[in-house]
């Protein structure tokens, strides 16, 4: 298999990216850009790419994987806190990003400017440490982006091309595709999308409108996207705009990931597909993954509603039970088990793990409860341990927790996914408690306000020896 | 009876956590409540209050407290204070 982001500019004169102002950037221009920006930069040493979803940002992303630059994608909406914690656990040699936001976070007198590429300026920061960075590692992305972890997924060139390849297989992308943007780039499906298009010389819509904006829909219909993903609230925002009344002819598939929908959504977006010749495509993955790692072909999506599907190709799952074993028989539950080349080389914490090399061997405890079907379709019906997504980000409730315990607020999180439940004594006498429990969890999380519920109890419900007993919690 | 202007103002007190004094000035994405989950919680909450179904149009069109009572004339619902 082929480096992608090595051949692309074999596509030459074919639109690779359409920009937020409408520009038509050919995979020559991106090519060309892309080395012009990082032909004073060093290979091997790590770069802070602070990205929205625009030219700029990706055209930095495909110069450092062709010049083996190790890039650190953080979301533009990551708080300062967060990213000077990141700087000072990795070290980073470079950032790049829009200078406007780049002289909000760091000190840039003490930077050297090394090139600039339209909003964005590469600069080489003060960082002097020497440190090893291991041959295989080709990029880093943060697990969840919201809770403040500076634990990163190290993802190999190998994982890169081997996803890539699958997701085009699976999906059978093609250079007439041309995909609108409707997820960060910094989040591993967003980049999957990118990754997947840029294979196959097909286009890129950028855009960072919502889904509620006028201008979203009519970049879609003017430049006549054919596909884009979805996280499980872009669907119920699909549902209130009443997407089976839209007209958009150029629309042949959409794709569903990072978190399950309920069944009946489900079910009502595979009548609403069918009915409007749209294949929708259930999908399943992980960072620690690089993206995806399981698939519902589209003919299935009615009969198999709920199911995550199979296997991407060149993939494959088992289940296992508490003790290890293998389980075969069908509907049995057990931990869900991945196995493929795009298995992650494992976690960082900070720049000294950066030269560590494959400590998985291909092989993925996912944390997530499954069972399959007779016909070999998996479902996941729970998780090891806890924590929820919400609008498609992870949140570990027990990190929640702790950093509430942290700043002195007896809280207790639950929930379901896009709905997470935060728990205080009611005899707490503290003055508008609620809305600063409210305010620091959206300050760390950069969540929507409506993600959060805060509910009082007489007590937290704990066993005999202590344990929080969550079941026992009301609604 | 709860007028259609309490109705009304009470969706965006119950969307986006705010008062009546404020409501009145906000525009689409000028706070952090009011993005698009924020919207839809909004539009959920005003068709339950008004027991109508908004158009896709009048929702993507819906950016402000002004703009909202405007494009409610089209389900006859007046909103006046």
């Amino acid at each position: 298999m082929n480096n992608f982001y090595d051949d692309i500019g074999i596509f030459g004169d074919r639109t690779a990216i359409i920009t937020e102002s409408r520009e038509k950037i050919t995979y020559s221009m991106l090519v060309s850009e892309s080395d012009r920006i990082v032909a004073d930069v060093e290979s091997r040493r790590i770069a802070f790419i602070i990205c929205d979803n625009t030219l700029e940002a990706i055209t930095g992303y495909i110069a450092c994987l062709r010049k083996r630059i190790v890039p650190i994608l953080i979301n533009y909406e990551v708080s300062k806190d967060l990213i000077v914690n990141l700087y000072e656990k990795y070290q980073p040699y470079y950032v790049y990003g829009d200078t406007q936001l780049l002289e909000r976070l760091f000190d840039l007198s003490q930077f050297i400017k090394i090139s600039q590429f339209r909003k964005y300026h590469f600069y080489k920061t003060d960082v002097k440490m020497e440190y090893k960075i291991h041959d295989e590692l080709a990029l880093l992305l943060t697990t969840s982006g919201s809770t403040g972890s500076p634990k990163l997924v190290r993802q190999s060139y190998k994982n890169i091309v081997s996803n890539t390849n699958a997701v085009v297989q699976y999906l059978n992308i093609t250079e007439d595709d041309r995909a609108i943007m409707t997820l960060p780039m910094s989040y591993t499906y967003g980049l999957s999308i990118i990754n997947s298009h840029l294979l196959q010389g097909a286009c890129i819509i950028m855009n960072d409108f919502t889904l509620m904006n006028r201008e979203f829909w009519q970049l879609l219909k003017d430049e006549e996207a054919t596909t884009f993903g979805g996280v499980p609230y872009i669907y119920e925002i699909l549902k209130k705009l009443r997407f089976e009344r839209m007209d958009l002819p150029s629309l042949h598939y959409i794709t569903q990931a990072g978190g399950k929908l309920s069944k009946e959504l489900a079910q009502e977006f595979c009548a609403i597909c069918k009915q409007k010749e749209i294949k929708l495509i259930v999908m399943y993955g992980q960072t620690e993954a690089t993206a995806r790692m399981s698939y519902l072909p589209w003919e299935k999506a009615e009969e198999k509603a709920g199911s995550m599907g199979i296997a991407i190709p060149g993939g494959a799952f088992e289940l296992r039970d508490d003790n290890g074993n293998v389980i075969e028989a069908e509907d049995m539950v057990g931990e869900l088990i991945y196995k493929g080349d795009n298995v992650t080389l494992g976690y960082a914490e900070s720049y000294f793990d950066l030269n560590k090399g494959d400590e998985r061997n291909g092989i993925l405890f996912t944390g997530d409860m499954a069972k399959v079907d007779k016909d070999g379709f998996f479902y996941i019906v729970g998780r090891k341990k806890r924590f929820l997504k919400i609008f498609g980000n992870r949140v570990n409730l027990d990190e929640i927790e702790g950093l509430l315990k942290k700043e002195g607020y007896e809280c207790i999180c639950s929930g379901k996914d896009d709905e997470m439940k935060l728990y205080i004594v009611e005899n707490n006498s503290e003055n508008d408690i609620d809305n600063r429990i409210r305010n620091f969890i959206i300050g760390i999380t950069h969540l929507p306000r409506s993600a959060f519920k805060i509910l009082k109890i007489s007590q937290i419900p704990r066993n005999e020896a202590g344990k929080i007993l969550y079941s026992k919690l009301p609604d | 009876m709860m007028t259609d202007y309490k109705k009304y103002v009470g969706a965006f007190e119950e969307s986006f956590e705010v008062d009546e004094e404020q409501a009145v000035n906000l525009t689409y994405q000028s706070i952090e409540a009011w993005d698009s989950i924020g919207h839809m919680n909004l539009v959920a909450s005003l068709e339950d209050n008004f027991d109508i179904m908004m158009d896709t149009d009048d929702i993507i069109d819906f950016d402000s407290f002004n703009k909202g009572i405007e494009l409610l004339k089209k389900y006859d619902i007046n909103i006046e204070k």
